[in-house]
Formats: structure tokens, sequence, C-alpha cells
């Protein structure tokens, strides 16, 4: 019945792994016992696990993003801490196949499990409110796409317990990841869990698009509608485009391992370079699939703070949409070293910098939308601020990455570890925690602490320069990723630094945490009646918070850009004067 | 054919050209970048910052002039968003606000063209960077080029000297101030072959060939090692580099020759099982080894050297 899953297939004797699923599983019996003995079952059945309304499909992927970010947080705090003393003659306290295995589950948890989930959760959430709709087009289908991801998350956390994990980073190259190499079930671990969470991922881009193109309120005109309903667009029709990729690229991968087949084996007439070309295919426009929906909840949360329109919105949607076509272009980047030619390089490269101008003009455009704005300070704000500056410089590193000599010297080193943290924890995880404390007020009808969101994201900042600045210098001075143990003692001392930022990271998280407990606890107090606490500018503060199930009474008509700030009800002392301006831009019927 | 040796003689010529011309115009980016890179160099003696030979030295070069051209934009970038962010702070009174400011034709002109100028510039910069230090581009020199033929195993690296006919493990002996060539494949997984010091990673693949070109300037011992995860014994998978003078590298292949056992059929099978060894010459090595490996690898039939 089990096949070939026997007792050995649980490490009993190794403590680490065994002291990890011990306590998640008390963890999670401990949650199920809480459920059960305050009687919540009817409730969280009912309410949340069986819903179909995007708002709580939305909340339950961010949740899902929280909870993983704290496994692959756990991975990280392991590594950093290998690496910190693992040096000279010393091997640190992670054998080869346990920290193999970590830093590839850290990278497939991270990207997969709690990046991914907490863009779609963010669209899931808002997109619908923002064009006025009632729900997403196929809201069953929603459901079932929430559920897949859940379902590939938990697979990759059972195999903690249960066999082990891929041993051959997140991307799985082959010929490592075939059966000649990695005979065991960490890479069938690895390869189910994401086709499950891919085909989940799929359907929800497919949600996503149809709602988008279909279920806008009357009159919002494709110009008319949030700049982040666009980069959520954008997004998902890089999502519908890139995963089947992914889905036929693992596809091919299994068929290797179970069937005998020889796509990517060394044998046979297999190539390796293939799988490199198409997991690349799909995992350039990935990167694009989550920053985007993060520059669009920047966009949101820097005009609303600055009591002002985006500057430049058809520059906006431009941009992304040029960036939707260009990250189909230059996937070649990640193996300039492949051997290719000076002239394919040199494409790919050159057309990997062009990127760089339309994400340089958003870069402007919200530089602009501060200019004469009325900047208030709260932490989605805050969040933004420290993402434009961390952007830049991640942006910076990646543009040199880029020029294919400059990437001869630094590939695979630590370097360009560094450089893609700093994209992604600085774009994609800061969008994520700013979306967070931005959209909580209006999901659960109170505001998040103040003070405790302050503290969140200073430590985040803060810890992430302490953590990734050493890595940088590392990468220079000639350090390559994914090593258990060094000789080089010279490297020590600035691990050791990058370990303390994962310590102050730490910190981040714990705020985080505790900042929604606070919150929870004293919601009574922090109740927003208004439905509007940021003095919000689009659709989704029109309604109540949280808004009902059916999202609007009364479907709104939008008549211009900013649809709930230009309302005519909504007279502003502050600006009387440019209402005309306002709707001579936004309505198309006007001279 | 021969148009492509015009073609290749042309473009080499004018590469000498901008060679000059940017080193020219480097020298004062260079200048510029002598705050961050002495912050940098002064705690880096070791790595992509510190080359010791021509290809490592050009790619620092274009890596800090790439650096330099887009610090002219980050810089100011960011210090407009500090700047911005505190003028503009909803309490002060003094800033102005402008709440249906939200379009500039000369903005948006601006905005556009600032990162359009700096990709043209990085784009000429990649452009001719990625010709003048394609990896299988041979290296001038007077002196002779010596070939070196690499395989990664797991978790070692094999250098076979075709033309002495020696071999080492773990450890690569080179003459300073000659070309070496070489040869990369891998007879396991996939690897990349890399020694920071003298310039160009490269992949080494299962069943592929892969060409570089290197050139030590100076005696010195360097760090090699390989720079893509291939397993649980990646991490010793690391190499000194010898590049002693010219006259002491025949006497290093004259004391392999004499010491070490012959690298056959045989002794290949038992190094290339898996596991990490320590440094050790082979004295004579079957004829033709490289390519028989490279072919065994890929399951190609073929007889035993």
């Amino acid at each position: 019945m089990f096949g070939k899953l026997t007792w050995n297939a649980i490490p009993f004797d190794q403590p680490i792994p065994m002291a990890a699923s011990l306590f998640m599983t008390v963890l999670i019996f401990g949650i199920l016992g809480l459920v059960t003995w305050k009687g919540w079952w009817p409730y969280l059945w009912r309410e949340w696990l069986t819903s179909v309304d995007h708002k709580r499909i939305g909340v339950m992927y961010v949740v899902l993003a929280l909870v993983l970010l704290l496994r692959g947080f756990i991975d990280a705090l392991m590594m950093r801490s290998q690496q910190a003393i693992a040096a000279g003659g010393a091997q640190g306290y992670l054998p080869p196949e346990h920290y193999d295995q970590i830093f590839s589950a850290h990278g497939t948890i991270m990207i997969f499990f709690m990046a991914m989930p907490f863009v779609v959760g963010l669209m899931n959430f808002v997109v619908p409110l923002q064009i006025g709709a009632r729900d997403v087009a196929f809201p069953v289908l929603n459901a079932i796409s929430l559920w897949l991801t859940a379902t590939g998350a938990l697979l990759v956390n059972v195999s903690l317990v249960v066999g082990n994990f891929a041993r051959t980073g997140w991307l799985g190259f082959p010929p490592l990841s075939e059966l000649q190499f990695s005979p065991d079930v960490g890479v069938d671990y690895y390869l189910w869990s994401l086709q499950i969470s891919g085909i989940g991922t799929l359907l929800a881009g497919i949600n996503m698009v149809t709602t988008i193109l279909k279920l806008r309120a009357p009159g919002m005109s494709y110009m008319r509608m949030p700049v982040f309903c666009w980069t959520a667009l954008g997004s998902n029709m890089l999502i519908v485009s890139a995963f089947p990729v992914l889905t036929a690229t693992l596809g091919m991968l299994l068929l290797d391992r179970y069937a005998g087949m020889h796509f990517f084996t060394n044998t046979g007439g297999g190539n390796a370079m293939l799988y490199f070309n198409l997991i690349w295919v799909w995992g350039h426009p990935e990167v694009y699939i989550l920053i985007l929906p993060a520059f669009g909840v920047f966009s949101e949360i820097i005009s609303t703070f600055s009591g002002k329109p985006l500057f430049g919105y058809r520059s906006m949607v431009g941009a992304t949409l040029a960036i939707v076509v260009l990250s189909y272009t230059v996937w070649l980047h990640h193996f300039f070293t492949m051997g290719a030619g000076a002239d394919v390089n040199a494409f790919f490269g050159i057309m990997s910098m062009i990127i760089a101008v339309p994400t340089g003009v958003k870069v402007f455009n919200w530089l602009f939308t501060l200019y004469r704005g009325r900047i208030r300070y709260e932490p989605p704000l805050l969040w933004a601020i420290g993402f434009m500056i961390t952007f830049v410089i991640g942006g910076l590193t990646g543009v040199l990455l880029a020029v294919p000599p400059a990437d001869f010297a630094l590939h695979n080193s630590l370097f360009l570890v560094a450089h893609f943290h700093n994209v992604i924890i600085g774009g994609v995880l800061f969008g994520g925690m700013a979306g967070l404390n931005f959209w909580f007020p209006k999901a659960f009808g109170f505001t998040l602490d103040r003070r405790l969101g302050f503290v969140s994201f200073w430590c985040w900042l803060i810890g992430f320069y302490v953590a990734f600045m050493p890595l940088y210098i590392l990468g220079l001075m000639g350090m390559t990723r994914r090593l258990q143990h060094y000789d080089n003692l010279a490297w020590q001392p600035y691990l050791i630094v990058a370990g303390i930022g994962a310590v102050i990271i730490l910190c981040g998280i714990a705020a985080t945490l505790l900042q929604l407990v606070v919150s929870i606890r004293t919601r009574q107090s922090r109740l927003d009646r208004s439905g509007d606490p940021w003095d919000g500018r689009t659709l989704e503060w029109s309604t109540a918070s949280p808004p009902p199930m059916y999202n609007f009474a009364v479907l709104p008509r939008v008549e211009s850009l900013d649809a709930f700030w230009t309302k005519p009800s909504r007279y502003r002392a502050a600006a009387p004067t440019d209402s005309s301006r306002r709707s001579s831009r936004s309505s198309p019927a006007s001279p | 054919m021969d148009a492509h040796r015009r073609l290749k003689n042309w473009s080499s010529r004018r590469a000498a050209r901008s060679t000059r011309r940017s080193r020219a115009r480097s020298v004062r980016s260079v200048r510029l970048l002598v705050s961050t890179t002495a912050l940098l160099s002064g705690c880096v003696h070791e790595g992509v910052l510190d080359p010791h030979g021509p290809i490592s030295a050009a790619e620092r070069l274009i890596l800090l002039n790439a650096t330099g051209i887009m610090l002219v934009v980050v810089v100011p970038v960011i210090l407009m968003t500090l700047a911005f962010a505190w003028w503009y702070r909803a309490s002060n009174s003094r800033a102005q606000y402008d709440p249906g400011w939200d379009y500039s034709g000369h903005i948006e002109l601006v905005t556009w063209s600032i990162p359009a100028m700096v990709v043209i510039l990085l784009a000429a910069v990649g452009w001719t960077g990625s010709h003048e230090l394609d990896p299988k581009q041979k290296i001038q020199s007077s002196a002779k080029p010596i070939r070196v033929q690499g395989v990664s195993l797991d978790w070692k690296w094999l250098f076979i000297y075709p033309d002495q006919g020696v071999a080492s493990v773990n450890q690569l002996v080179i003459p300073a101030g000659a070309p070496i060539e070489f040869s990369l494949s891998s007879a396991t997984v996939m690897n990349a072959f890399f020694i920071p010091q003298l310039g160009s990673m490269i992949y080494t693949m299962p069943g592929m060939t892969t060409q570089l070109n290197l050139l030590a300037q100076s005696a010195g011992e360097y760090r090699g090692f390989g720079a893509h995860f291939s397993g649980d014994g990646f991490s010793d998978m690391r190499f000194p580099v010898n590049a002693v003078s010219g006259a002491e590298f025949p006497a290093w292949v004259e004391r392999a020759r004499s010491g070490g056992e012959t690298l056959d059929a045989g002794a290949y099978d038992r190094l290339a099982a898996p596991g990490t060894v320590a440094a050790q010459t082979y004295g004579r090595v079957t004829p033709r080894l490289f390519e028989w490996i490279v072919e065994r690898t890929v399951g190609a039939p073929v007889r035993e050297p």
C-alpha cells in the first residue's frame, strides 16, 4: 500500500529534523486542539475553508505566505549560522546532505510558497474591489487555486518529516536532479509540490486575467483602472503564459525520472542545457510576476500618502506593459557562462539592460508623485520609501550582472545572491508588507498598530542591509554560493556580520507577528467605521470595512481615474481648484 | 572563412581603438569611484577586484566602469528620494502642496531619456566587452600557449596536459606569462570552472567541451574552484592554481613524469568514483583520454583508449 515508504523514511537518527518536526507536530496539534476546544470548527469550515469569497481567499493566501515565511526564514537562519562557523577546517553543525536540503527548501519555499501566495493573495483581495466587481470571474476555481497552492506547500513541509527534500537547489537543475545522481525521494517532493502549486497558480492567473478584462464596473475603461490593477493584469498575463512552460519542463524531468526518458539525462541523447533554457524562460518572467504587483502596491501607497494622483499614469501603464513583453527576451542572462558566444551573450545582455528603462521610469514617477505632495508617515509609506532606495541599489547590481563580461566574474557568487535578495526582499517582500499594512484595515475593519509597524519596518530595513551588503563584498572576494564549509578565514567576519543581519530581520518578523497579535487584541479601540482610514483614492475605500460578501450594494459608476477620490460627493477643501483639471484629463469625452 | 577572418581583424582593431579610448574615459570614472572602491579594496585583497591577468583586469575595469555609469543616476535618485520624502512631509508648512499635479511632458521626456541614455552607454560597454572578452578568444602573446584539459568529477578536478603527457588532480600548475588554452568538460553533473583572479568563469557540462583562455601575469598562488553546485562534496571542489615562472614549469612537468602513476582507463575509473581526494599528479596519460571521457559520459559506444 505504501510502496517504497517504510519507517526508514523518517530520519530518527538526525536530531535537527526530528526536533523541527516534533515542534511542527506539536504546533499543528496544538492549533487543531485549540480550534476544537473553542468550538471554532463550524465557523472555520463554513466561513473560511469552504469559502469562495475572493476576499477570504486573498486573506488565506496571505496567511499561508506568512506561515511559510517563518519556515523559509528558519532555513535562512540555519544557513547563516552554518556559514558563520564552518570556516577553516570546521564543518559546522549541518552536514552537506542536510545543508543542501536547507538551501534548496529555502529558495523553493520563499519563491513559490511565500512570495507567490503573498502577491496572489493581495491581488485576489484588492483587484475585484478596485475594479468595482462583486467577486472574481470564477469563484470556485479561485478556491481550488488556493488549496492546490496550500497542498504544494504542505508537501514541502511533509518532506521534513517523511523522507527528505531535494538537494539540488531551488531550480532542480539536471543532471544533478536526475535519477542517476539523486535517486532518493527529495527531487520527487520538489517536482510534485511545484507541479501541484504550479497548476494552482496557472488557474489563479486565468481567473484574474478574466476578472480584470470582463468584470470592470460600468465606466471603468482601461485607462481609468488603478495602476495596481494594471500591474496585476501584467503579472497575471505573465502567469498565464509562463507557468505552462514550468509545468512542461518539470513534466519532462518527471518523465525522465519515472518513465526512463532522456530529455535532460547525460546519456541517451539528453541535454541538461535544454532544461536551463526552459526553466529560465519561465524563471525570468517569474521575477516580474512577483515584482509587478509590488510595483502596483507602491504606486497606490505613494499616491495615497502623498495626497496626489500618481505622476505619469500613462507612462506607468506603458512601462508595465513594456516590462511584460521584454521579460521574455532576457532569459539567457542567467547563464552567460555557458559559452554561447559573444553575439548571443551581448544580445541578451542588452535586452536585459533595456528592462532597466521602464523600471527606471517607474522610480522617477514615484519620485515625482512625492514631489509637491503632503506626505503622511504611516507604515505603508515607510515601506515604500525603503523600497525605492533599496530597489535602485538592487537594480544597479542587476544591470551590472547583465553586462556579460562582468557576469563572467560574478556569476554564481554571493554577489548574485545578494543581488536577487536585494530585489526580492527590497521589492517583493517590502511590497507585501506595505500592502499588508495598507489593506489590513479594509480586510478586517480595524487598523494595525502603528508603532509596531514602524519597529518591523526598521528592523527589516536595517537587517537587510546588515545581512546582504557583506554578501556583495564576499562575492567580489570570490566566494561562490551554496558552500557548506570553506577554508578562507578572511570570509568569516563578513559571514558573521551577515548572520547578525539575519537576527535583526528576525526581530522584524517578530515585530510583525506582535503587531498582528496586539492589534487583534485591541481591535475594539482601533475600529475604523469610515471604511477609508487612509484617505484613499480608489474604489475599495468606498465600501464598508470589512466589505460585505457582495462588495458593493450598488455597483459603482466610474467617471474618472482615482474613482473614489474624484467622486463629486467627496469634495475636498484641500483641492478645490483642480477638480476641473482632473476631470478634463480623465474623461475622454472632453476635448 | 576569409571574410570571417577579415571581419575579426577589423573588429579586433576597432576593439583596440575603443579600448584605448575607453581607457582614457575610464580613468576619470575610476577616479570618481575611488571613494567606493577604496572602501571595498581596503578589505578585498583577493577575488575579482585584485586581478592578476589581462582577462580579469579587463573584467574588473568593465565592472567599475558600468558601476560608475550607473552611480551617476542612482546616487541622485537616492538623494532625491530622501530629500523629497523629507521636505514634503505633511508637517512642513513651508512645502508647496499641489494635489492635482500629475503630469508634465518635460519631466516625462527626461524620465524616459535618462535611463535610456544610461542603457545606451552600458549597451556599448556590454557589446564590445562581450566580444573582446569572449572566453573562446585566444590571447595574443609571444609565449607558447599551454593546453590544459579540465574535467570536473564528483568531487574533484582533473587537469590533463596533453602536450606534456602529464595530469594533476585538485591542483593546477601553469607557467606565468603564457596563455593557457583550457578545454573543459564534466564527467558527471554540471559544474563551473573559475579562478577569480585570472578571470571568466565557464560551465563544465557533460558531453560538451567549453573553451576558455586565461593568462597569469605574475607568478603566485591563486584560488580556483567549482562554482556551480554539484552535490554533497561541492564545497571541497577547490584547487590551488600555482602560476610558476617560465623555467619552473618544465621542472614541475619533469617531477610529475618521474613520480606519479599512469592515468589510463582503470586509474581514471578509480579516480572518478564519487568522493574527495588529496592533490596528486600522474606521470603518464593515455593519449586522447579527454576525448574518451567526454564521449563516454554521454554513453557513446567508445573503445578504451
